[in-house]
């Protein structure tokens, strides 16, 4: 095939502000094939959620565009699902209602009353939320909000599948649960998936290729870095595979040493410590 | 170590444990009861105190205890005029069976009792007034207060105009109002009364403000990934409206409810007096006008009644946002 599916060309983005408009991107390009795992990484405010928002037609292009399966992208739709860093469910529905109403807005006119709930029972249980389907989000724990986004996500049958950060709010258990469900039904469904992520392990153990972003302003692509490892993958068993290290070790090399936090940009000679890593840590050196 | 002694420890445990409770019911009680009534009590007699150094044109400042009697006395006169017109009622349907009797075919009518209203009558032809007044403002101020929320330009151009209307007094509006309602309220049979109208209109037209601003507000500030949600879903607007603004809004459209009410009750009173609605304002009014020696204990009575229904409206606003909130958990106070 190699025909490509979501095409990313030319992308740069400017923001007004009071005085020069900010210059968010620049000449992003980058081609996805069908049922590809993308991750995109990078430090903090080095755009990789306004190339996602631009992708979900959030966001409009101040340059170049979006082509998904040969048609432009230029307004949000229910083919570019985003599942929200924050779950974004509402908390006056139940899980159920929440996901119907992603439902009946996709498949009102061609599925059947009998058939559209089935369909949602369908992904529920394909998150194993299908015990808590009429529960409140508020009386949910946040891992299994996030899985309820999830599936109201899947069970608009995307073209795009785009997560933003899916688990960056979750403790260390529950997300290595859910990069393992998320895993499963990407080998089971082939959904095309562009993630953005601050985690460098999840980056490796999930996709197919990492995309590394450059700092900002006007960030851009640095590297793409192919992860060839075989799939089922198992987390236990990569812990020690010596090439799931060494991938590791690019990604964290671009990270860290080519493309050290933009914050401690004034001390370049300063060693790599797990100072200058955290954001918050030396912002203040910065300002 | 015996079991006896075991035992009489035990014993001794649960009296401690029967002691703890006692003491802890003892406070709940203390919060819930006694420093209210405390307040109540201490607030009777600083008003007593008051009351007997004050002297007016028209006697003594009523004190507690002639407040207690002249409320004893407004229920008598409405058990009275009740009576009254059930015996006026009684005596037409006399007189028109003995009409029957005599002629089959006569006409026989049934007058209706014009007897004077009672305070009872006054107090629910006020909260009449308000519910209807209230209801107008409320099916105008949500509507309005949703486009402006959900529209930075329709805001713009709307603000001024709201910031302009919000301080202004009942009783500016009311000659107007009076006039607008007599020149276009023109019907040989009408349904409801002048001054009916006129209080009704300018409850609604002060109690408006609350409820848009709450509204505006509340639906301005939605959550970012819900509205990002329904773009990506692309909503309908009724859908939109419906399924995130309405639900998001609730609790500052409530706040704004409350307020509103709480608005509408006191310038129906002032409303009242002026337009002459048979309600409590113009039983004040009456009453003042009257000058007896009773009259000012009448008021009072009327201020306090104002008062307790202003409370009992706000905690029944209170009971219906419990209701239709989605959150539970929330506190309402």
């Amino acid at each position: 095939m190699q025909k490509n599916y979501l095409e990313i060309s030319q992308v740069g983005i400017e923001f007004p502000t009071e005085g020069e408009p900010f210059r968010a991107l620049q000449n992003v390009n980058l081609s996805i094939q069908q049922g590809e795992f993308i991750s995109l990484i990078g430090h903090s405010g080095c755009g990789k959620s306004t190339v996602l928002n631009i992708i979900a037609g959030l966001y409009q292009a101040t340059e170049g565009g979006i082509i998904l399966e040969g048609r432009e992208v230029d307004e949000p739709g229910p083919d570019r699902a985003v599942v929200f860093q924050n779950h974004a469910l509402l908390p006056w529905l139940t899980v159920y209602q929440n996901v119907e109403l992603a439902v009946k807005c996709v498949f009102r006119k061609t599925k059947t009353k009998a058939e559209i709930r089935e369909w949602i029972e369908h992904n529920l249980s394909l998150v194993h939320m299908d015990h808590a389907m009429h529960k409140r989000p508020g009386e949910i724990s946040g891992g299994m909000k996030q899985r309820v986004g999830i599936a109201r996500c899947l069970a608009m049958q995307p073209k795009v599948l785009l997560m933003d950060e899916p688990f960056g709010a979750l403790d260390a258990l529950t997300r290595a649960h859910l990069q393992d469900s998320l895993m499963e039904i990407q080998n089971r469904l082939g959904n095309t998936v562009v993630m953005i992520t601050h985690d460098v392990d999840e980056a490796v153990l999930l996709s197919d290729r990492i995309v590394m972003m450059t700092n900002g302003p006007a960030a851009s692509i640095g590297e793409v870095l192919d992860i060839n490892l075989p799939r089922p993958r198992d987390r236990l068993s990569l812990a020690e595979d010596p090439e799931f290290n060494a991938y590791r070790q690019q990604v964290l090399r671009f990270l860290y040493e080519k493309q050290k936090n933009p914050a401690s940009k004034p001390k370049p000679a300063a060693p790599v410590t797990a100072q200058s890593v955290s954001d918050s840590g030396s912002a203040s050196e910065a300002a | 170590m015996s079991t006896a002694t075991i035992t009489s420890k035990i014993a001794k445990l649960q009296s401690l444990i029967t002691v703890a409770n006692l003491i802890s019911g003892l406070e709940k009680m203390v919060k819930t009861a006694v420093l209210p009534l405390t307040g109540i009590v201490m607030f009777l007699f600083l008003w007593q105190v008051t009351a007997s150094n004050i002297v007016t044109s028209l006697g003594q400042f009523p004190g507690p205890g002639d407040v207690w009697t002249q409320s004893k006395t407004l229920i008598e006169e409405h058990h009275a005029e009740r009576d009254k017109a059930d015996a006026f009622y009684a005596r037409q349907e006399v007189r028109n069976a003995k009409k029957l009797a005599k002629n089959p075919d006569a006409k026989v009518k049934i007058r209706p009792y014009t007897g004077k209203a009672t305070y009872f009558d006054q107090i629910f032809t006020s909260l009449y007034t308000v519910a209807f007044g209230f209801l107008i403002a409320t099916l105008v101020a949500i509507p309005l207060g949703i486009v402006c929320g959900l529209s930075e330009r329709v805001y713009r151009a709307v603000n001024p105009i709201i910031q302009t209307f919000k301080p202004v007094s009942p009783l500016a509006w009311l000659p107007l109002v009076t006039m607008v309602v007599s020149a276009l309220y023109v019907s040989d049979d009408p349904y409801f009364e002048k001054a009916f109208l006129t209080s009704a209109f300018t409850v609604a037209l002060c109690c408006l403000w609350p409820t848009v601003v709450n509204t505006i507000v509340g639906v301005a500030s939605i959550d970012r990934d819900l509205i990002d949600v329904s773009r990506v879903l692309r909503l309908s607007w009724p859908v939109y409206i419906k399924t995130i603004v309405i639900p998001s809004a609730t609790p500052l459209i409530f706040t704004g409810l409350r307020l509103s009410l709480a608005t509408g009750w006191m310038v129906l009173i002032a409303a009242e007096m002026l337009a002459q609605n048979p309600g409590l304002g113009k039983f004040i009014w009456d009453e003042f006008q009257n000058g007896s020696s009773s009259s000012l204990g009448r008021i009072m009575v009327a201020v306090i009644t104002i008062g307790i229904i202003g409370f009992i409206l706000d905690r029944l606003m209170l009971a219906l946002q419990k209701r239709v909130s989605w959150d539970k958990q929330a506190i309402f106070r």
